[in-house]
């Protein structure tokens, strides 16, 4: 794990639940080797995507805190950017937070994302609890990340303090060992 | 993992200024629309003002091109310029020219900063229709991803990332820390 996310996870304390140790966001997570739960959740007000589609073929969750990230270098926007190398690994990057559809669609629209944010919203948190990526403390998402195989199972997961950008490495690294498992480092 | 190291390290294909075997080496990847990276500049300047020999100083281009729909083809620009040995005149140019107000990177302006530089504004315009300098700013791009970089601006002391305070006295102190004596 990068060195920013690490000393993040000890300095950090605007965590109001006391889970915030070293390990102890990432610990709830489910881990690799777990079947990934199938969800279907709203992409707009009046579409749905559901994590089954994508069998055969990779998928990234990015479980994020809430839309419009005052920071210009955000999460989202970072993925955005990238996600043409997702895509040459053949995944595809599913956002996901409480946030409402109308929420999402203003949040996409404004910062051009070419990927669909999921609304985990009614019944509130559902999925990100099915991820153990959810914050009783403040009600809204972790800023977890999970790699899901074309098996749909976890290949890899992540969860940073929530105020640490991940950044991208990590999946970039996880998905090529989807493709070439014994030639590169692991994650 | 990157674990916040330099990938790959500093190398003969960087823009750089101050000597290669400096003590220190800070490498930044920016973005010319990012407001945070514009007002690091003034700072940067600083620091390579008062530590001289001792600093070399290297720039990476990191554009969120959703983000910042200009910020591409300001970097290209100076990849452009570097061809002609004026990276760091476009460079400074890129970010001082913000204080004119919206629309300082528009294409026409980023011409004009090559007409100021006495380069050929046609060629650049050309250039940018080409994205001809699009693969080496992707490249920078795709190196600051795999080092950790997750916004702009990221700094990178003697190849590791550094996530302190870049004000210019937390900054200062970082590099003196590393073997920068002013």
């Amino acid at each position: 794990m990068s060195a920013k996310a690490e000393s993040g996870n000890t300095q950090k304390s605007r965590n109001n639940g006391g889970d915030s140790q070293a390990g102890g966001h990432t610990e709830k997570l489910l881990h690799p080797g777990a079947e990934a739960p199938d969800f279907t959740l709203n992409s707009t007000p009046d579409q749905t995507v559901s994590l089954s589609e994508f069998r055969g073929q990779p998928v990234i969750l990015a479980f994020y805190p809430a839309d419009w990230s005052p920071v210009c270098g955000d999460q989202m926007a970072l993925y955005n950017e990238i996600l043409p190398e997702f895509r040459k690994l053949g995944a595809e990057l599913l956002g996901i937070s409480v946030d409402g559809t109308w929420c999402h669609a203003a949040f996409k629209d404004a910062r051009g994302l070419q990927f669909p944010l999921l609304s985990d919203f009614e019944p509130k948190g559902k999925v990100c609890r099915m991820y153990g990526a959810y914050r009783d403390d403040d009600g809204m998402a972790e800023r977890a990340l999970f790699v899901i195989d074309k098996d749909g199972t976890i290949a890899w997961s992540y969860c940073s303090p929530v105020g640490v950008n991940p950044g991208a490495d990590g999946i970039l690294s996880a998905l090529e060992e989807l493709h070439e498992p014994a030639e590169k480092e692991g994650a | 993992m990157s674990n916040g190291q330099l990938k790959p390290p500093v190398n003969e294909k960087d823009h750089r200024t101050g000597p290669a075997d400096a003590p220190v080496t800070l490498v930044e990847y920016g973005d010319y629309e990012c407001p945070h990276c514009a007002r690091a500049h003034p700072i940067i300047t600083e620091v390579r003002r008062r530590l001289g020999d001792n600093l070399s100083f290297v720039y990476r281009n990191f554009p969120l091109r959703e983000a910042h729909p200009q910020a591409e083809h300001a970097a290209e620009a100076a990849e452009w310029a570097g061809d002609s040995g004026k990276f760091w005149e476009m460079h400074d140019a890129l970010f001082e020219h913000r204080s004119d107000g919206p629309g300082w990177l528009d294409d026409d302006r980023l011409l004009r900063y090559a007409s100021d530089l006495e380069l050929d504004a046609a060629d650049l315009e050309r250039a940018l229709i080409e994205e001809r300098y699009h693969p080496r700013v992707r490249g920078d791009f795709m190196s600051g991803v795999r080092s950790g970089v997750n916004g702009t601006p990221t700094f990178f002391i003697n190849g590791q990332r550094y996530d302190g305070a870049w004000e210019l006295p937390e900054l200062l102190d970082a590099l003196e820390g590393a073997g920068a004596a002013r």
